[in-house]
């Protein structure tokens, strides 16, 4: 890290939002690093997050170059925000380039109720939603997954919920991927991830992760939200949450073997954090598998979550889930490797896309973005913090060339947790929020402050710059009105 | 001067929380290591220790054997439900080029009332993970992702 002032210096801006660390700035580095930054955020970035795009720039294989988002901060081996793609046969896959919480992400889901339906009941409504989605450290789910159970859904993601009558078909057909990623292998997932996973398939966990009651409150793109059926004024839920302790004790078993593998190999490592192996050996594969496995528990994780969502919205507004449109708009997954196509030097070829605190953001027309909206291109959702915008945008043409289809994933902190501890007091936000109409349940007061609005980047700023380069455009705006923590 | 008698210290982190934990011996930084970590989490000075659980792990190096160390007791806090605040490492040796840990963690059964949960830690990490020796003893320092 001692470096880390100096990748300051080397940076150069190649356009309005466009900053550059040219090759050479530190030693190995194959490709430049891209940072897609505003005037306004530069400021926020701190040089040991640029020092880590650097050093993930020096990987095997590495494709044009190594980015970060707007809402980039720093990490461990890749940043936060930090996005790569490897040639399918020269490069490598890294644990580090997806994160401990696999798939963590993020869904929408509409209905036809309007904020003055909602805000007279929205203290009730917030009391049931916690009540009903376990929360927090040490929650256990209704749902007891039985071992052949967990094995369906690392195979088979949200398919395996609304099979077992935890939704309907047309939720898979409004998700990333379906909900699912074909490829999984569960022989290489440890006992210790399956005593992890199977309590807890259902619950929403702790952290930034959340489920909130929004409103439409401006539209910026009329005919896309059409498409969306996004309207102002409308309510909706967003459901934040990830893999939980099976998708961190994946990523945690496999880092060993990886980390095992880059010596093997002979990989020289600026980070140990960043530890990979040549996409194709077994060590590789065998993360990959395993990580699909928690990429698929966590889209069923946020489906089960959805069902006993709609469940809650029915009961408290004694009408049935069709006739109040709980409908899924979209989900996306925040922090995965994929194999995916895309266009290098003119040339077509499969590449592992590794999105770690990033969206993917395919455009109009791509053969991945669902039929209902393959003319828009697919949804972009992008979680602000308590008390602040989300945003929903849409996957716009220049993010095939400029972010291999990524986009950035949420506001992004400047702040520790622990310094926001004694920053913010969690009764007095909670005290706060309320007086400007937002309900908060959470777990325990500390998270509340650890999460305050003040500890992130603006994230209208952040959106501002994903917009401005044609990555993703804006949709639509939403407003909090009551949000459960863990 | 502080150190020895400084257990552990935390450094300022954007996303994650990250500590030093010093000790005369390898043996006291790994033990104060597991108490920054669990006081990440919860106040351990509320836990009881009542329960005591044999832990003993071995890993190709020391860094390895810091991550197994506490990973293994995040892995029992949150299956077994046990919120730990007395660590006792007996010994840490190396053999063959292996490294071996043998030690006991002290505590009670999660009471969400009594023990509060605080930060929850999801993993530990490897980054700019240390375990050395220092001219005052020994020194680790560890980021976990929260």
């Amino acid at each position: 890290m001692e470096d880390a002032g100096s990748i300051k210096e080397s940076l150069k801006r190649i356009d309005d939002n466009i900053w550059e660390i040219p090759i050479g700035s530190k030693p190995g580095m194959n490709v430049p690093g891209r940072i897609y930054l505003s005037d306004k955020l530069i400021h926020n970035l701190e040089p040991e997050a640029l020092d880590q795009v650097a050093n993930v720039a020096m990987l095997p294989g590495i494709q044009k170059y190594s980015m970060a988002m707007p809402d980039a901060h720093l990490g461990y081996g890749f940043p936060i925000g930090g996005v790569a793609a490897f040639d399918e046969e020269e490069g490598v896959i890294s644990p580090g380039g997806v994160g401990f919480d696999i798939n963590c992400g993020v869904r929408l889901v509409r209905s036809n109720l309007t904020v003055e339906d909602v805000r007279p009941v929205m203290k009730e409504l917030t009391e049931k939603l916690f009540q009903s989605v376990p929360a927090g450290v040490g929650s256990k789910s209704r749902l007891r997954a039985s071992d052949s159970e967990l094995d369906d859904i690392f195979l088979h993601g949200s398919r395996w919920a609304v099979e077992n009558g935890y939704g309907e078909k047309a939720d898979l057909e409004h998700c990333e991927g379906g909900g699912c990623i074909e490829g999984g292998d569960v022989s290489h997932i440890s006992t210790k991830a399956r005593k992890r996973g199977r309590p807890q398939a259902g619950t929403l966990g702790s952290g930034n992760h959340f489920l909130e009651v929004q409103y439409v409150d401006k539209i910026y793109d009329q005919e896309v939200a059409d498409n969306f059926g996004l309207e102002e004024g409308q309510v909706s839920f967003m459901i934040h949450c990830g893999s939980r302790g099976t998708g961190h004790q994946i990523c945690t078993d496999h880092l060993r073997t990886i980390s095992q593998a880059s010596k093997k190999y002979k990989i020289a490592l600026p980070d140990k954090q960043l530890a990979c192996a040549p996409a194709q050996s077994d060590e590789a594969q065998n993360y990959f598998r395993s990580m699909i496995c928690a990429a698929n528990y966590a889209w069923n994780n946020r489906q089960i979550i959805t069902h006993w969502t709609r469940e809650i919205i029915s009961d408290v507004f004694r009408s049935d889930i069709d006739e109040l449109g709980l409908d899924l708009v979209y989900d996306v997954a925040h922090n995965v490797a994929k194999l995916e196509e895309h266009t290098v030097d003119g040339k077509k070829k499969n590449v592992y896309v590794h999105r770690k605190g990033a969206t993917r953001a395919f455009p109009p027309g791509h053969k991945d973005v669902p039929q209902a909206y393959r003319d828009v291109g697919q949804p972009v959702l992008i979680p602000g913090s308590m008390g602040t915008a989300s945003f929903v945008l849409h996957g716009a043409e220049a993010s095939m060339d400029i972010s291999f289809g990524s986009a950035c994933h949420g506001a992004g902190r400047v702040m520790s947790r622990a310094h926001a501890k004694k920053e913010f007091h969690g009764e007095d936000i909670k005290s706060d929020l309320e007086k400007s109409g937002i309900m908060v349940r959470a777990a325990h007061p500390s998270v509340i402050a650890e999460e305050a609005p003040g500890v992130y980047k603006s994230s209208s700023d952040v959106v501002n710059v994903v917009h401005d380069l044609g990555i993703a455009r804006k949709v639509a705006r939403m407003m909090p009105l009551g949000v459960v923590k863990g | 001067m502080q150190f020895p008698d400084l257990k552990y210290e935390y450094l300022e982190h954007t996303a994650d929380a990250k500590f030093k934990a010093y000790g005369k011996t390898m043996e006291e930084a790994f033990e104060n290591a597991a108490v920054a970590m669990f006081n990440v989490m919860i106040n351990t000075s509320k836990v009881d220790c009542k329960h005591t659980e044999e832990i003993k792990l071995t890993a190709p190096d020391i860094d390895d054997l810091l991550v197994d160390w506490l990973s293994e007791l995040l892995f029992l806090f949150e299956v077994d439900f046990i919120a730990f605040g007395e660590f006792k490492v007996e010994s840490i040796t190396q053999v063959n080029g292996e490294y071996t840990i043998s030690a006991q963690a002290s505590g009670e059964e999660i009471d969400l009332e009594k023990h509060e949960i605080d930060t929850e830690v999801k993993a530990v990490t490897y980054n700019d993970l240390k375990a050395e020796e220092v001219p005052e003893g020994f020194m680790v320092q560890v980021t976990v992702d929260t």
